[in-house]
């Protein structure tokens, strides 16, 4: 998937987070936005997924030369972020069968086993993942996010609340992920910016 | 679109028989208000015109309780993002629109219900008639609450801003509504209600189809 962002900025009232931000990311590539706490890494990252509108700019999309609008943007994008919240009323399996329904995918019991333990997470639990872990919490946000094997993945600081064995799923993700897509990570972690073929720095106001 | 707004009515009902978001302070309302009423009008006599009133007031009321819950509940727990990130805007608003008017509708169907056996001095003349404006008032309510709530999910004053922002709007409903159920209560001629039902139904059209024009823009930043 190929993006291409020209003049972004972005405003919250009159106070402005970052202006004049250009880049431009290719098919098979793993692109970091770096950028000190409050730069507005993750601020930029919403806008590239289409969650935000920014206040200057625009972005372009495009999947083989064919241009993709940003409100079919969720269709071919997955996110995964610290703030996303999922269903916690619910299992594990049964958040992995709700997103697959949504999304219009067939996902049978071990099509979701499969992704459970992808990720490292219990197959056989039921009960609701309230009663989940911070880390295993992002292991289920990362089930969301490839779910739908998107061309492009957006991850906002993917390996917080993981321990050694989570970030090898991150890096896993985001290797196998390159092979066929697009990765764009914000981050602030040494090793995040090591998978990274590329990086902008976010020069916001903190 | 369809089917992911189903699949999101289905994720709203099976979240709303786990953790009972709006049902238990939907029913918790409604009985203490007719239990309130009942104490009320304890040896009073009142007209079959002022009783379906208090019935449009009790639906009302009701309806404010807890019809916000669908999009509120999404804000307070930080979902509004997931769902953003899985389905249209389009299909999100479907499926809670089908999501509250099955709430309103077994909701007022229970209000009714409860009315008819608690109220004795209200009988029905015309009881098809009636059911008809109940079930169009329903649809009304429903319609205009969806939208209106997915306006206030994002205020900080979400409690009181909604019957505030709601009875403007759904005053040409109500008005509809209690005179077309009077009839069916005391008169029951088809050719006399026929205008508060092409307001009903006018009114049911013009507030879907302004909803799904506007939804877009109330639901993104």
């Amino acid at each position: 998937m190929q993006i291409s962002a020209t003049g972004i900025g972005k405003k919250f009232n009159r106070r402005s987070i970052f202006r004049e931000v250009d880049f431009s990311v290719e098919t098979g590539e793993v692109f970091g936005i770096i950028g000190r706490n409050g730069s507005g890494k993750s601020t930029l990252l919403r806008i590239i997924g289409g969650l935000l509108s920014p206040s200057a700019g625009s972005i372009s999309y495009g999947i083989n030369g064919t241009d993709v609008s940003v409100e079919h943007l969720h269709r071919v994008m997955g996110y995964a972020a610290p703030y996303l919240t999922l269903y916690e009323e619910f299992s594990a399996a049964e958040n992995i069968a709700l997103y697959a329904k949504i999304r219009g995918l067939q996902k049978g019991s071990s099509d979701i086993a499969a992704l459970l333990d992808r990720v490292g997470l219990p197959t056989d639990r039921k009960d609701p993942i309230r009663a989940y872990s911070s880390g295993m919490m992002q292991r289920m946000k990362l089930i969301f996010s490839i779910l739908h094997e998107p061309p492009l993945l957006l991850l906002d600081e993917p390996i917080s609340n993981l321990d050694r064995e989570g970030m090898a799923v991150v890096y896993d993700i985001v290797a196998e992920q390159k092979k066929t897509g697009t990765v764009i990570i914000a981050t602030n972690d040494d090793e995040d910016i090591a998978q990274c073929d590329r990086t902008l720095r976010v020069e916001g106001r903190a | 679109m369809l089917k992911q707004a189903f699949a999101i009515f289905w994720k709203d009902l099976a979240s709303e028989l786990r953790t009972r978001y709006a049902i238990n302070a939907l029913l918790m309302f409604v009985v203490v208000t007719l239990a309130v009423i009942m104490f009320a009008l304890v040896g009073e006599t009142l007209s079959p015109g002022a009783l379906t009133g208090m019935l449009w007031v009790v639906m009302f009321f009701a309806a404010m309780s807890g019809l916000s819950r669908s999009f509120v509940a999404e804000e307070e727990r930080g979902t509004s993002m997931t769902l953003q990130l899985l389905a249209t805007p389009t299909a999100i608003y479907l499926g809670k629109l089908l999501f509250n008017l099955l709430l309103v509708l077994a909701l007022n169907i229970f209000i009714v219900l409860l009315f008819l056996l608690t109220m004795d001095q209200f009988t029905v003349a015309q009881i098809d008639l009636f059911w008809f404006v109940i079930l169009l008032g329903s649809i009304g309510i429903a319609s205009a609450t969806t939208i209106i709530a997915a306006i206030i999910a994002k205020a900080n004053t979400k409690g009181t801003l909604f019957p505030v922002l709601s009875f403007p709007v759904i005053l040409p409903l109500l008005m509809a509504g209690i005179s077309a159920t009077k009839i069916a209560v005391e008169e029951p001629m088809w050719d006399t209600v026929w205008p508060d039902l092409q307001l009903l139904g006018s009114y049911i059209v013009v507030v879907i189809t302004i909803s799904f024009l506007l939804f877009e823009f109330v639901w993104k930043d």
